[in-house]
C-alpha cells in the first residue's frame, strides 16, 4: 500500500495547473479513485498536479438558465445545495448515495466524471440532465455535450493536458422532475445499477424524457429506446412496464461475481422502472 | 463480596484505545530498524525456474535480499501443532511449510523472497526489480474437487491431495440402520464458504537480535506469545527458548487468525541476526487477504432421519475440509475435534456418524476462525433441522423443543454423554428458545408473515446451538492430537503496599481482560479495582501462557488467577492470625480485612502484605513475600448454548435480503461483566451474519483470489444490521471456580444458520421450495432461487 515515488505540485489557478501538466503528470482532485490506484501501484504517474485548492473550481453558481458546478465541488456540497435541490433533485439524491460521509466530503464531481468509472453515479445523472462539460486546455476552453463525453471503459472526451473546469446543468422542466435510484454493490457501494430519470410532462403525457444508466455497461449510457417509447404516453405502471423492455438493447451488459449479465440486465429493468414510478407518483 | 462481579464496569483499557494511545507492533520503532517486504507469488501453482535479485540488490537503501535458497536446509518451515491420523492409523500428511519457497509456489501469496531495506517503500520498490521465471501449472481450489482423480497435486507426495480422512461417532452401519427406520429423512448438500478474518490491525512482526546478550526479541501481533515462542524456537529456528523474548503488545483483533505461528515471524527473527539490525514487517491489507489464515471452507453432505413424531433417529455427515496449501498451526483440529464432536448439538440424536476428508488445495491456509469448527457443526445441524421442519410441515421451534436433551446441572445430574466423544458440563436448553420466542412475538410474527403481500417475502429462522469452550484438559486434548497442553498460568504478586500485579498467560486482542480479570481479583480480594493491574503478552514478564482463543480466557485463565488469589489469601490468613494472635481458622476475610470471628479485632490486607515484606513480627517458619503462581488445567470443556432468531425480508424483484430483527438468547454461564459479554455477542453476531449474507472468498479457475480488497469483499457494516435484541439465561459451569463458560464466539456460532434459515423460510412461504441458497446469500443468488 505504498505508491511509487512521485512529484507533487499544488496549483492555485487553472492556468497554473495547465502549465504544470506535462508528460507523465496526472491531476489530483479529491483523490478517491486516484490514491487507491497509486497505493495498489495500478497507476504510477511521475507528477501529481493538485487542483483541489483552486477556489474557482469550487463554486456552485445559479445562473439565469443554468446551474454551473465547478469541477472541484464535492459530493457533499452538491448534496447540500438548495438550488440544485430545487432545479434538479436527482443531483442531491445521487450525491447522497455516493460512498460514505468521508468520501462525500473529499470526492469531487469533476474527478468522478474525468475518471469515468463504469459504476460511478455521476455519469448516469449528468447524462439525464443534458449537461455540458466545460474543459480548459492550453489553447483555451471548449464545451462538450455530455452525450459526447463518455467514450468507453474509463475513457472520455478529455484530451491530454486538459482540465474539466465546470459542469453546466440546464434549468429545464425535466430536470425539475428528476430522480436517481441505485442498487449498490454491497462491498464498494458503487452502483451495481444506477438509474437517473428526468421527465417533462405535458398535461397527462410525457413530453420528453432523459434516462441515464450506470453500472450496466462499460460506460454510462442513455436508454434512448425507453425515452422514445415513453414520449406522448401517460406515465403509469403499464406504460412504464412496456417502455423499459428495451433498456439494455444495444449495450453489452457487464458480468462479475456480484451480478451476472442476466441479473444485471434484470436489475437495469427494475431500476429504470422504479425511477420512472417515483416520477409518476410525484405528478 | 460482589462489588464488581456482575457489574458493567467500563473497560479500563479503553482510555488508551479511544485516545489513540494504544501501542501496536507497527507503532514500535527501534534504533537502526530496517524494513522488510515479502515478495509473494502471483500464481497459485507454479515452478520457479530462476530468480534474479541482482538489480534489486543494487538499489540504494537495500540491505539484503534473501530467497528460499538462502534459508538453511535445517530450517524446514513452520510446524503444525495438531496431529490427526487417517482412519487406518497412518499419521496425517504434513508437508513442510517453508519460510520462503525453494522451488514451487502453492498458493497466491506464497513467500518467494524477503527484501530488507532502510524503508518499506525502498523494499517494495526493490521487490519490483526482482526477476522470477515461473512455469505456471493448473490449480485446484475446491476441497472436494481436490480429492477427485486427476486433480492437480499440491504436494507431489500427497496422493489425492488428501491430508487425512477421519470419522467419529457410531459405526456407519448402525447409523444407516437407524436412518432406514426413519419416517422422514432430510438430506442437504451445502458449502460453508471460506471467509477472511479481517482483523482491523494487519499482522506485524519485528525481529531484534541483541548481540550484547546473545538474545532475540520478537514483537508480534499475536493472540499467543508463549506458544509462538515455543513453536518458533523448538520447531523452526532451533534457538533455545530462554534466548528469545516474545512480546505481543496491544493487538487489534485476531478472530483466530493471530493464534498461529507464521513464517514472517521466523523470517524477521532469523534475519535480524544476519543483517545485524532489527527488522520490521507489517502486512498491508492486500497481504492480509492473501496470507492471514482463512476460516471455514467445508463442503458437506448430510442426512438426518426422523421418526413419525419428529424425534431425530440418526445423523450422517460427510465433509470435505479445505486445509489450503499448507497446514497452519491448528488446522487439522478444526474440521475434526472442534466440528465432529459438536454434532450432537442440543439434541438426543441416538446415532451419529461424521466422516471428514481434509484436502490440500492451491489456496492460502485455513485454520481456526471465530468459532473454529463449531460454527460449521452448528450450521450443519441447524440448517438441516429447519429444512426438516419445512419438509415435514412442522413448526421449527416445536421440532427443536421435542428433541432437546433434558436439563442437567452437572452436579445433581451427571453431565450429558454424547455419541461423539464429549460429556456436556451443564445445560438447560428449552428456556433459551422459549425466551427467544417470547421476545420475537412468534405467533404474531407468523400472522404477519402469512398476510404479507407487498412484493416482499418475510421469513423467520432459528438456530439453537451448543459450543465447546476452554478446550481442555491437557491429557484429553493430547490424546486427540494436540501437540501442546491447554492449561493456563497466572502469577499474582502482592506488592508490599497491598497493590496487586497479576501476570496472566491469556492475551487480550480486544476482549477486555484488563477489566474482567481485575473485577475478579478485586472482588475476591475485597480491594479496589484500581489496586489491581493485569499484565499480559510478554514472555519476559509472564512466565508461561497459552494465549487467547476458543473463548478460553476467563474459564481457564481466570480460573488460574483465582487459584493464585486463593493462595495469597491462605498465606495472608496465616500472617493475619499471627498479628491478631488468633488461629487462622477463627478468621473471616471480607472487605479487604481479616477479622477474628465474633470480635472487632481485625487487620487490613495492606497491613498483612506489608508484614509479608517487612517480616519483623512474623509467623515462625513462613517464607516472606506474597507472590504465587498457579497452573490451571480444567477437568472438562465448558459448553455455552443459546437460541438465535432472525427475521428477514426479501425484495422479490431484486432478491435483496434485509435483516429486520435479530434476537439472541445466550447462556454463557456466570457473567462477570455484562457489558463486555454483550459486546462480544454483538460482534460475534455481526460476523456470523456477515458470513450468511455478505462475506466469502471468490477464486477464479487459476487460483486467483479475485475479491481480495474491501472494494470486492463485503464486510458487514452497521447499516447492514438491525439493533440486536439480546438476553441471557444463566446455567453455571459446574467445574470451574467462577462458574463461567465463555462468550467470545457464541454470537458467531449461532447466528449464521439463523439468517440462512430465515431466508429459506421466506422463500418456502413465498412458494419457492428450495433446499439451499449458497452463502453469502447475495441478491443475485436469492433472486436466482426465485426464478
Amino acid at each position: 500500500m505504498i505508491p511509487t515515488s512521485f512529484d507533487y505540485k499544488k496549483a492555485s489557478s487553472v492556468e497554473e495547473a495547465l502549465g504544470m501538466l506535462g508528460d507523465d503528470a496526472q491531476i489530483l482532485g479529491g483523490g478517491h479513485s486516484l490514491i487507491p490506484a497509486l497505493k495498489l501501484r495500478l497507476n504510477a504517474p511521475g507528477t501529481l498536479v493538485d487542483i483541489s485548492k483552486i477556489d474557482s473550481l469550487k463554486v456552485i453558481r445559479d445562473n439565469e438558465n443554468s446551474i454551473t458546478i465547478g469541477a472541484g465541488v464535492t459530493h457533499a456540497e452538491i448534496a447540500a445545495s438548495d438550488v440544485l435541490a430545487q432545479h434538479c433533485p436527482m443531483m442531491g439524491q445521487a450525491a447522497n448515495a455516493i460512498g460514505d460521509i468521508q468520501v462525500r466530503n473529499r470526492g469531487t464531481i469533476g474527478g468522478s466524471i474525468a475518471h469515468a468509472d463504469p459504476a460511478a453515479d455521476w455519469p448516469a445523472v449528468l447524462l439525464a440532465t443534458d449537461a455540458n462539460v466545460i474543459i480548459q486546455g492550453k489553447n483555451g476552453k471548449r464545451t462538450v455535450d455530455i452525450d459526447q463525453f463518455f467514450k468507453g471503459f474509463f475513457e472520455t472526451a478529455l484530451e491530454e493536458g486538459e482540465i474539466i473546469t465546470t459542469i453546466s446543468i440546464p434549468k429545464t422542466a425535466f430536470n425539475r422532475n428528476s430522480t436517481y435510484v441505485k442498487f449498490k454493490q454491497p462491498a464498494s457501494r458503487f452502483a451495481l445499477v444506477g438509474c437517473a430519470a428526468a421527465v417533462e410532462m405535458d398535461g397527462g403525457s410525457v413530453k420528453s424524457a432523459r434516462i441515464g444508466l450506470t453500472g450496466v455497461s462499460e460506460y454510462a449510457y442513455r436508454a434512448t429506446g425507453v425515452e422514445n417509447a415513453l414520449a406522448g404516453k401517460a406515465l403509469n405502471a403499464d406504460t412504464i412496464a412496456s417502455a423499459v423492455s428495451g433498456v439494455t438493447d444495444s449495450v453489452d451488459v457487464m458480468s462479475d461475481h456480484y451480478a451476472s449479465e442476466k441479473y444485471r440486465s434484470h436489475l437495469a429493468h427494475v431500476f429504470v422502472k422504479r425511477a420512472l414510478m417515483n416520477l409518476s407518483y410525484s405528478k | 463480596m460482589t462489588k464488581y462481579i456482575g457489574k458493567s464496569v467500563k473497560r479500563l483499557e479503553d482510555k488508551r484505545f479511544i485516545t489513540g494511545q494504544g501501542k501496536y507492533t507497527d507503532d514500535i520503532k527501534l534504533v537502526n530498524m530496517a524494513h522488510a517486504y515479502i515478495l509473494r507469488s502471483p500464481y497459485a501453482h507454479a515452478t520457479i525456474n530462476s530468480i534474479d535479485t541482482s538489480e534489486a540488490k543494487a538499489m540504494e537503501g537495500v540491505v539484503a535480499i534473501y530467497t528460499g535458497a538462502d534459508i538453511p536446509e535445517a530450517i524446514a518451515g513452520v510446524p503444525c501443532g495438531w496431529q490427526v491420523n487417517f482412519k487406518n492409523g497412518d499419521i496425517m500428511k504434513e508437508p513442510p511449510h517453508p519460510l520462503l519457497v525453494r522451488k514451487k509456489v502453492r498458493h497466491v501469496g506464497d513467500g518467494v523472497a524477503i527484501v530488507i531495506a532502510d524503508s518499506k517503500a525502498i523494499a517494495k520498490d526493490a521487490s519490483e526489480l526482482i526477476d522470477i521465471d515461473y512455469d505456471i501449472h493448473d490449480a485446484v481450489t475446491d476441497p472436494k474437487a481436490a480429492a477427485q482423480a486427476g486433480a492437480p497435486l499440491v504436494h507431489a507426495d500427497v496422493p489425492s491431495n488428501t491430508c487425512f480422512d477421519w470419522e467419529l461417532g457410531n459405526p456407519k452401519e448402525e447409523v444407516s440402520a437407524a436412518m432406514a427406520s426413519a419416517a422422514h429423512v432430510t438430506e442437504l448438500e451445502f458449502a460453508n464458504q471460506r471467509v477472511v478474518p479481517n482483523a482491523i490491525e494487519p499482522r506485524s512482526a519485528i525481529g531484534h537480535y541483541d548481540t550484547a546478550h546473545d538474545r532475540y526479541t520478537l514483537y508480534t501481533s499475536t493472540q499467543n506469545p508463549h506458544l509462538t515462542r515455543l513453536l518458533m524456537c523448538a520447531f523452526v529456528l532451533g534457538i533455545p527458548e530462554h534466548k528469545v523474548r516474545v512480546v505481543g503488545p496491544d493487538v487489534g483483533g485476531g478472530f483466530g487468525s493471530k493464534i498461529f505461528h507464521y513464517t514472517e515471524e521466523a523470517l524477521v527473527t532469523f534475519f535480524s541476526k544476519i543483517v545485524g539490525r532489527p527488522i520490521k514487517w507489517t502486512a498491508d491489507r492486500s497481504e492480509a487477504f492473501l496470507t492471514d489464515a482463512h476460516g471455514r471452507d467445508h463442503v458437506t453432505h448430510a442426512k438426518m432421519g426422523f421418526d413419525a413424531d419428529g424425534k431425530i433417529v440418526a445423523l450422517q455427515a460427510y465433509t470435505y475440509a479445505n486445509m489450503g496449501a499448507y497446514l497452519s498451526t491448528f488446522a487439522p483440529a478444526v474440521p475434526t475435534y472442534l466440528h465432529g464432536t459438536l454434532l450432537q448439538g442440543l439434541y438426543t440424536t441416538p446415532k451419529i456418524n461424521v466422516d471428514v476428508t481434509a484436502t490440500f488445495t492451491h489456496t492460502n491456509a485455513v485454520d481456526a476462525y471465530r468459532g473454529a469448527g463449531r460454527p460449521e457443526a452448528t450450521y450443519l445441524l441447524e440448517r438441516i433441522i429447519d429444512l426438516a421442519a419445512l419438509e415435514m410441515d412442522m413448526d421449527p421451534a416445536e421440532l427443536r423443543l421435542k428433541n432437546f436433551i433434558e436439563p442437567f446441572d452437572g452436579v445433581e445430574q451427571e453431565g450429558y454423554v454424547t455419541q461423539v466423544a464429549l460429556q456436556y458440563d451443564s445445560g438447560n436448553y428449552a428456556p433459551v428458545l422459549n425466551r427467544a420466542l417470547e421476545m420475537v412475538g412468534y405467533e404474531a410474527f407468523r400472522k404477519e408473515q402469512a398476510a404479507q403481500s407487498n412484493g416482499k417475502l418475510l421469513g423467520i429462522g432459528f438456530s439453537t446451538y451448543i459450543e465447546a469452550c476452554g478446550i481442555a484438559p491437557s491429557a484429553v486434548v493430547g490424546a486427540l492430537g494436540a501437540r501442546a497442553g491447554l492449561f493456563e498460568s497466572a502469577q499474582v504478586t502482592v506488592q508490599p503496599t497491598g497493590k496487586v500485579s497479576v501476570y496472566t498467560g491469556s492475551h487480550s486482542h480486544g476482549q477486555g481482560h484488563e477489566t474482567t480479570f481485575a473485577q475478579v481479583v478485586a472482588d475476591r480480594m475485597g480491594i479496589a479495582i484500581e489496586d489491581v493491574e493485569i499484565i499480559h503478552g510478554d514472555s519476559d514478564r509472564v512466565a508461561f501462557g497459552m494465549g487467547t482463543y476458543g473463548s478460553r480466557s476467563l474459564a481457564v485463565g481466570g480460573s488460574a488467577i483465582v487459584k493464585s488469589v486463593d493462595k495469597v489469601l491462605e498465606k495472608g490468613a496465616k500472617i493475619a492470625a499471627h498479628l491478631l494472635e488468633a488461629s487462622p481458622d477463627d478468621l473471616d476475610y471480607a472487605d479487604g480485612k481479616w477479622t477474628v470471628r465474633g470480635t472487632d479485632k481485625s487487620v487490613a490486607f495492606g497491613d498483612v502484605s506489608l508484614t509479608a515484606y517487612v517480616p519483623h513480627n512474623y509467623p515462625e517458619g513462613l517464607e516472606p513475600g506474597m507472590d504465587f503462581s498457579s497452573f490451571y488445567d480444567p477437568t472438562n470443556f465448558t459448553y455455552p448454548f443459546g437460541a438465535h432468531v432472525a427475521i428477514v425480508e426479501i425484495d422479490k424483484e431484486t432478491g435483496a435480503v434485509k435483516l429486520k430483527r435479530f434476537i439472541a438468547v445466550d447462556d454463557v454461564g456466570n457473567v462477570i461483566n455484562p457489558m463486555i459479554v454483550d459486546g462480544q455477542i454483538h460482534g460475534g453476531l455481526a460476523q456470523g451474519i456477515g458470513q450468511a449474507l455478505h462475506e466469502g472468498t471468490v477464486y477464479d479457475e487459476s487460483g486467483q483470489l479475485i475479491n481480495g480488497s474491501y472494494m470486492d469483499y463485503c464486510m458487514p457494516r452497521a447499516d447492514d444490521l438491525p439493533s440486536f435484541e439480546v438476553d441471557r439465561t444463566v446455567t453455571p459451569c459446574p467445574h470451574n471456580p467462577l462458574g463461567v463458560k465463555g462468550a467470545g464466539e457464541a454470537g458467531c456460532i449461532g447466528s449464521t444458520p439463523a439468517v440462512v434459515n430465515a431466508v429459506i423460510d421466506a422463500l418456502w412461504k413465498g412458494g419457492f421450495k428450495v433446499k439451499d441458497v449458497p452463502m453469502p446469500m447475495t441478491p443475485e443468488r436469492v433472486w436466482t432461487a426465485m426464478q
